[in-house]
């Protein structure tokens, strides 16, 4: 049914899920059916560019060059960020 | 209430508004959460009434706002104020019953920015539904709502109350939840408030009914990961702890009734002496942060002693204020559903009376003394 996550895999918020920012408490978060996802501050740096276009991998070096940090690293923050909004259903892979 | 300390606590901005546009609806279930006193048409909030208190919502610092009655498509008003929500970036959330929404008026929601269909079931077919919401026909209207709710692609999740009448149909609901193409199942035993607590004899499930229904939907849950979310409320009179009601008094959710009062829950009218303010004389920050009814309970320090050295307080904050009144004629008490409250085997006792009963229902009507709207 839903298709892999990896470094060529497009993802999207799903109908039902949106990002916004949160001025009373601070921060942003994912608004979602009965459920309200706050983000830290590395998981709305990588959430902006997630527009359904891009690639994992081309959000990857976006944010390598944006933070001045290691590949790897920054890989592994973003799959690991996308695995657990998946399992939570506020993600989902398009390609 | 002149006993009660009315300290101001600093408490953080509410996410949700629990909107209860109306609490007219054509169904009749006995377990409905509206106080048994509902309240008229003729003193419901105007559009630009509601307009006002969505926009002080979202100032306040409201995320999500659930659209809800009664029916809440009884409103003319309802395209509009989903409308408003959308302009003030209030996440909007429909909870219908789903039998009165034509798919022309869908569409007025869908453009106006509705987010989220909360569609409620009374029974997972027809002579089920028909006997629980007192409404012939309600089961096929419902299935060609969720139809056209997911044809839209709008996200829909199938909201049931379990009691007594359908406590057999757990499967049945979530095969329904699948066939319909819902994302979520919320199945939620019947919480004792309201129509439901006048119908405690006719709704209470035995509990090895209640036991197998909590295994299935366990399994269920295992099963479906990925295709169905199942969320499950457990029936809190067969439990051991109390349900972190409301996620502490105060502390995330506002309620306003169609006539403007300004609620920490559905049920708080039902506590003694607490003094509500409406939106008519109030703004809503003004509601949340200074009330007397907000801050009456806010925090756990009025909690007896077996509460403050507890270590669940920080999970269940003593669980419902309005459930510690109705069984204990405190609401400073600890939730009498915990088994260290004195009152906990009164609650063990009366579940079983009231599980062996065979009452009929009452259903959930305007009274007839003074005349409906």
């Amino acid at each position: 049914m839903s298709k892999t996550l990896d470094d060529n895999a497009v993802v999207r918020l799903p109908r039902g899920v949106r990002m916004r920012e949160d001025a009373a408490r601070g921060g942003w978060v994912l608004l979602a059916p009965e459920r309200i996802f706050q983000l830290d501050a590395i998981a709305h740096a990588i959430m902006i560019h997630v527009d359904g276009e891009r690639t994992t991998s081309q959000i990857v070096d976006v944010l390598v060059v944006d933070y001045d940090a290691e590949r790897r690293q920054i890989r592994h923050d973003v799959l690991a960020l996308f695995h657990a909004l998946i399992d939570r259903n506020v993600l989902e892979v398009i390609s | 209430m002149s006993d009660m300390p009315q300290v101001e606590t600093t408490a953080a901005p509410p996410m949700g508004l629990l909107a209860e546009l109306t609490h007219r609806c054509p169904l009749q279930c006995p377990y409905c959460s509206n106080p048994v006193e509902l309240e008229r048409r003729s003193d419901e909030l105007d559009t630009a009434g509601w307009q006002r208190v969505l926009r002080e919502a979202a100032a306040l610092g409201v995320l999500q706002v659930h659209l809800s009655g009664g029916e809440p498509a009884a409103r003319p008003d309802l395209v509009e104020l989903v409308e408003t929500c959308a302009q003030e970036g209030l996440y909007s959330n429909l909870i219908t019953a789903g039998v009165s929404i034509t798919p022309e008026r869908l569409a007025a929601l869908d453009a106006a920015g509705l987010d989220h269909v909360q569609l409620s079931f009374q029974g997972a077919d027809d002579v089920v539904t028909e006997h629980v919401s007192g409404m012939r026909g309600a089961f096929d209207k419902k299935c060609a709502f969720a139809g056209e709710v997911s044809a839209r692609g709008l996200p829909l999740t199938l909201n049931v109350v379990l009691h007594r009448a359908n406590i057999h149909q757990v499967d049945d609901f979530i095969e329904l939840a699948l066939r319909l193409g819902a994302e979520r199942l919320e199945l939620a035993h019947a919480q004792y408030y309201g129509w439901a607590l006048r119908n405690r004899g006719a709704l209470m499930p035995k509990r090895a009914d209640v036991m197998t229904a909590l295994r299935t939907v366990e399994a269920a849950k295992e099963r479906l990961k990925g295709r169905l979310a199942i969320d499950s409320v457990v029936p809190d009179y067969y439990a051991h702890f109390p349900k972190p009601c409301m996620n502490g008094w105060g502390q995330q959710t506002i309620n306003v009734t169609p006539s403007g009062l300004g609620l920490p829950c559905h049920a708080a009218q039902t506590i003694p002496g607490l003094e509500f303010w409406n939106v008519r004389e109030h703004g809503l920050s003004d509601i949340w942060y200074h009330s007397p009814a907000f801050n009456a309970f806010r925090g756990t320090d009025f909690l007896p002693e077996t509460c403050q050295s507890c270590d669940r307080l920080d999970i269940d904050h003593g669980g419902c204020r309005c459930q510690a009144m109705m069984m204990t004629g405190d609401a400073r008490q600890m939730d009498p559903v915990c088994q260290h409250s004195p009152w906990h085997e009164d609650i063990q006792t009366l579940t079983l009376e009231e599980a062996g009963r065979d009452e009929p229902f009452a259903y959930r009507r305007f009274a007839k003394t003074a005349r409906p709207a």
